[in-house]
């Protein structure tokens, strides 16, 4: 198979310096409405922090892939004595909880690392995490071949036809798109 | 579409059970910005000057502020206010945390609340779901523990939940409101939470807060926090640690309290002790301090790191900021920090104020050594000063025996046990315990702001003008020389001139009409940022800070899209502090309420002070007795409010 160069852009998350501000949520939240900074809603973002004050713990987490179910079981992680929530490290928009949802259509949310034009420098929680707990590198891998990126709209209507059915929904949108013609 | 704000209201009537989503005038908007600002304003409209504090006719009013749950930095304070216990004038206490934006996202900018409930319940604030919920299994349960109780039992990991503990069931006058890192402490409003039978309030809302302007917005935003930024990297040289810096002073990172220890009062604000601090100390305490403190945290979309998680092993944990943690300590003259950590924890869980309670408590013990208090009055209780001080605690909060007379502060307790006890009660502004601090000369501006300020506290007043003089011309000359954030040139001059000694120095320098100029900058600053909603720490509180008076108006301007500039935010701020005034006015307040406690300075100077409060209220447009004049609050649009002054006799002659 083909080799390709891949630009491969990864956050580092050190929870050490994070001092559960949510600055990243609301900047998320405010770079992704439209228009862009029209609105800021830390329901919307998609990056979350995950966070227990009484049991100091505190951990931000990117919205990763859609998963129509929740996982058969479930991880607990105690790292230096401190015990982690189930799913306190899961980047899944999945039925089992609540974040990585649109709160009004209840689609899933995905990271896009800020795509903008002209690009961002860096994510915009990057930008506004000022104390260095969500560090931004760019490094480049050979990779087997490109990955096809899905859409928005391509990994909403993939949690609706699970939801529905692909009947359901071709059904819908065409009944939609004919009322609109008509 | 409303802009920054949301324009509704909750008005939530505890008598009646009702509650109701209401739609606000953007007039007052206008004319008061929010947050403090419109609290006053329905204070003024809604609660006639007679009503006693725990009537259900007194308001508690829960506000967010004009920015809150925006994109600006530290925009996150919730402003509370009520008629105060203590003190019987407009008491307005405030907390940062995660609340107020929670209560935005929510799709509001304040809840009402009036009357008063039968029961113990709590409010679950959910979007437009809204619910007056039984509490009665939360009665006497600590404020920390409520706010986790509740998060659990609505299954709602992400609400933000203010709650009461004991002292405001008991309507303890120290009572506070308890959020997360942060608390509502000053005046009582704990007590008057209490009073209406509302243990907590939680909130959770998942709806979109707008601004008019996005793209302006956004780029002035950052300009705030690159500013915080570098703010961080480069603390102001030449003046003490804890004033280098932004935010509330860095009592949970700072673990050197020579200066603390050495210049601030211990026990009931009397006792300076030169020689405390030494390197058995300094090793002990800072040992105690890493080792209860977690991780140093910050209210919603700030970078400082103001607070604390605390955890002292065998005890729940809890979180902390600011001062609190020498308070106990030093008023019950314990030498070792562990206690202070130990007893702040059931404090916080009581729900006090850490400021007044560990005063009230030292008040008692000198009763009860000058005899006025007796055996009697203290049976059953330790005679290490340690256990005396739990002890004491212990009483208040559930208003036992000497604990029931202590609950209402040193004033009021004072005038209930008599036999002299009033000259015990010697550290109070208008009936309410100040900072536990004394010192030598006169400082003209500390006067001021001592005297005048409505909330009878002084960080509430004062801010980026320095404390003291700097020693060379060059340390002067490199102040001033970024100093962006001045309102006029003329004041980087008094910098330049200030000196220790000589006829440049206090007290009868900044002179008279520096001074007031000076004191209406400081407070300018304050009532903007508490009608907005912005922390005090990152604008009017700390030494060259990120917000100001020349990037207020912009900001206010695209987030609202209100046509706001400088002239405009000043009178904006003169209508608030004024309307405050005529609120506190007309419950009483006169000059002869204005003064500072006898032995805050060694060194007083009568007629300088006099000219000094002459100065102060000519500047105002308020007549001599502190009374706002009829043509100062015509010219800020409050012409009803000087008719209902005149009305009453208080404005006299139809003039003054």
């Amino acid at each position: 198979m083909a080799k390709t160069k891949k630009k491969v852009k990864t956050i580092t998350i050190d929870l050490d310096k994070c001092n559960g501000c949510r600055a990243c949520e609301m900047i998320c939240s405010t770079f992704h409405a439209t228009p862009k900074y029209s609105s800021n809603n830390p329901a919307r973002s998609r990056i979350r922090m995950i966070r227990d004050p009484m049991r100091d713990v505190y951990v931000p987490v990117y919205a990763g892939e859609y998963t129509g179910a929740e996982c058969m079981g479930r991880d607990k992680y105690v790292i230096d004595g401190k015990e982690y929530d189930e799913c306190g490290f899961c980047r899944a928009s999945c039925p089992s909880r609540d974040v990585f949802k649109e709160p009004d259509s209840k689609l899933p949310l995905k990271c896009d690392m800020c795509e903008d034009d002209p690009p961002q420098e860096k994510p915009l929680c990057v930008q506004w995490c000022i104390n260095d707990a969500l560090i931004y590198e760019e490094k480049e891998e050979e990779v087997d071949e490109e990955e096809v990126k899905m859409e928005d709209v391509e990994i909403g209507l993939t949690s609706m036809i699970d939801k529905y059915g692909l009947e359901k929904v071709m059904d819908t949108v065409s009944r939609m798109s004919a009322s609109k013609k008509g | 579409m409303r802009y920054a704000e949301t324009g509704f209201n909750l008005e939530i009537d505890l008598s009646r059970g009702s509650v109701d989503r209401v739609a606000t005038d953007l007039r007052s908007t206008e004319l008061h910005l929010g947050g403090l600002g419109t609290n006053t304003r329905m204070l003024w409209d809604r609660v006639p000057p007679e009503t006693e504090p725990f009537s259900p006719n007194n308001l508690l009013i829960f506000s967010t502020g004009l920015l809150g749950g925006t994109p600006a930095p530290g925009a996150n304070r919730t402003m509370v206010t009520t008629y105060s216990p203590q003190t019987l004038f407009m008491g307005y206490s405030m907390m940062g945390g995660f609340w107020a934006p929670e209560l935005k996202y929510a799709g509001y900018d304040k809840v009402i609340l009036r009357g008063k409930s039968p029961d113990l319940v709590y409010l679950w604030i959910n979007n437009d779901k809204v619910e007056i919920r039984d509490a009665s299994h939360l009665r006497g349960k600590g404020a920390v523990e409520t706010q986790e109780l509740i998060k659990k039992e609505l299954n709602e990991p992400n609400a933000q939940v203010a709650a009461i503990g004991l002292a405001g069931e008991n309507k303890v006058y120290m009572a506070s409101i308890e959020q997360g890192r942060s608390s509502a402490s000053r005046l009582g409003i704990g007590a008057v939470m209490g009073d209406k039978g509302v243990k907590a309030i939680a909130v959770r809302g998942t709806t979109d807060v707008n601004v008019a302007r996005p793209a302006e917005y956004i780029e002035l935003c950052n300009e705030v926090l690159q500013y915080i930024k570098y703010r961080n990297e480069n603390p102001v040289p030449n003046v003490m640690t804890i004033l280098q810096g932004l935010g509330s002073p860095q009592e949970m990172l700072h673990v050197d309290e020579k200066w603390h220890t050495e210049n601030f009062m211990w026990g009931n604000s009397r006792v300076r002790r030169k020689d405390f601090w030494n390197k058995e100390i300094e090793e002990r305490w800072k040992s105690v301090q890493l080792n209860v403190r977690k991780r140093l945290i910050s209210c919603y979309n700030c970078p400082m790191k103001c607070g604390a998680i605390i955890s002292v092993p065998g005890y729940s944990t809890y979180m902390m900021k600011c001062f609190s943690k020498l308070t106990y300590t030093m008023a019950a003259f314990v030498d070792d920090l562990d206690f202070g950590f130990k007893i702040a924890q059931r404090a916080t869980e009581y729900g006090v104020d850490g400021f007044s309670t560990p005063q009230v408590m030292a008040f008692a013990v000198e009763l009860k050594e000058a005899g006025i208090l007796t055996d009697k009055d203290f049976e059953g209780c330790p005679s290490d000063n340690e256990g005396r001080f739990y002890w004491l605690l212990d009483r208040i909060v559930r208003r036992e025996g000497i604990g029931d007379v202590l609950a209402d502060g040193t004033h009021w307790a004072a005038q209930k046990i008599g036999k002299g006890a009033e000259e015990f009660a010697h550290n109070n502004i208008k009936k309410h315990e100040q900072l536990p601090l004394k010192l030598g000369m006169l400082n003209p501006v500390y006067y001021l702001m001592y005297a005048t300020g409505e909330k009878a506290n002084i960080t509430q007043i004062e801010g980026q003008f320095p404390q003291t003089p700097f020693a060379t011309m060059e340390e002067r000359q490199q102040f001033i020389s970024d100093w962006i954030q001045v309102p006029d040139e003329k004041f980087k001059q008094i910098v330049l001139d200030w000196e220790f000694r000589g006829e440049h120095s206090n007290p009868y320098y900044p002179t008279v009409d520096m001074s007031v100029d000076i004191v209406d900058w400081q407070e300018m600053m304050h009532y903007v940022d508490d009608a907005l909603g912005v922390c005090a720490g990152l604008s009017s509180f700390p030494l060259k800070p990120p917000y100001h008076i020349h990037n207020y108006p912009k900001l206010i301007s695209a987030a609202t899209g209100m046509d706001m500039d400088e002239e405009g935010l000043k009178k904006v701020y003169r209508r608030n502090r004024s309307l405050l005034r005529a609120v506190n006015v007309r419950r009483g307040l006169r000059r002869a309420d204005e003064v500072p406690p006898e032995d805050h300075w060694k060194k007083r100077f009568p007629e300088l002070e006099a000219k000094l409060l002459d100065a102060y209220y000519e500047f105002k447009g308020w007549d001599n007795d502190g009374i706002p004049k009829k043509k100062t609050l015509e010219e800020l649009d409050l012409g009803d409010v000087a008719e209902d002054l005149v009305q009453r006799g208080i404005i006299k002659n139809g003039q003054n």
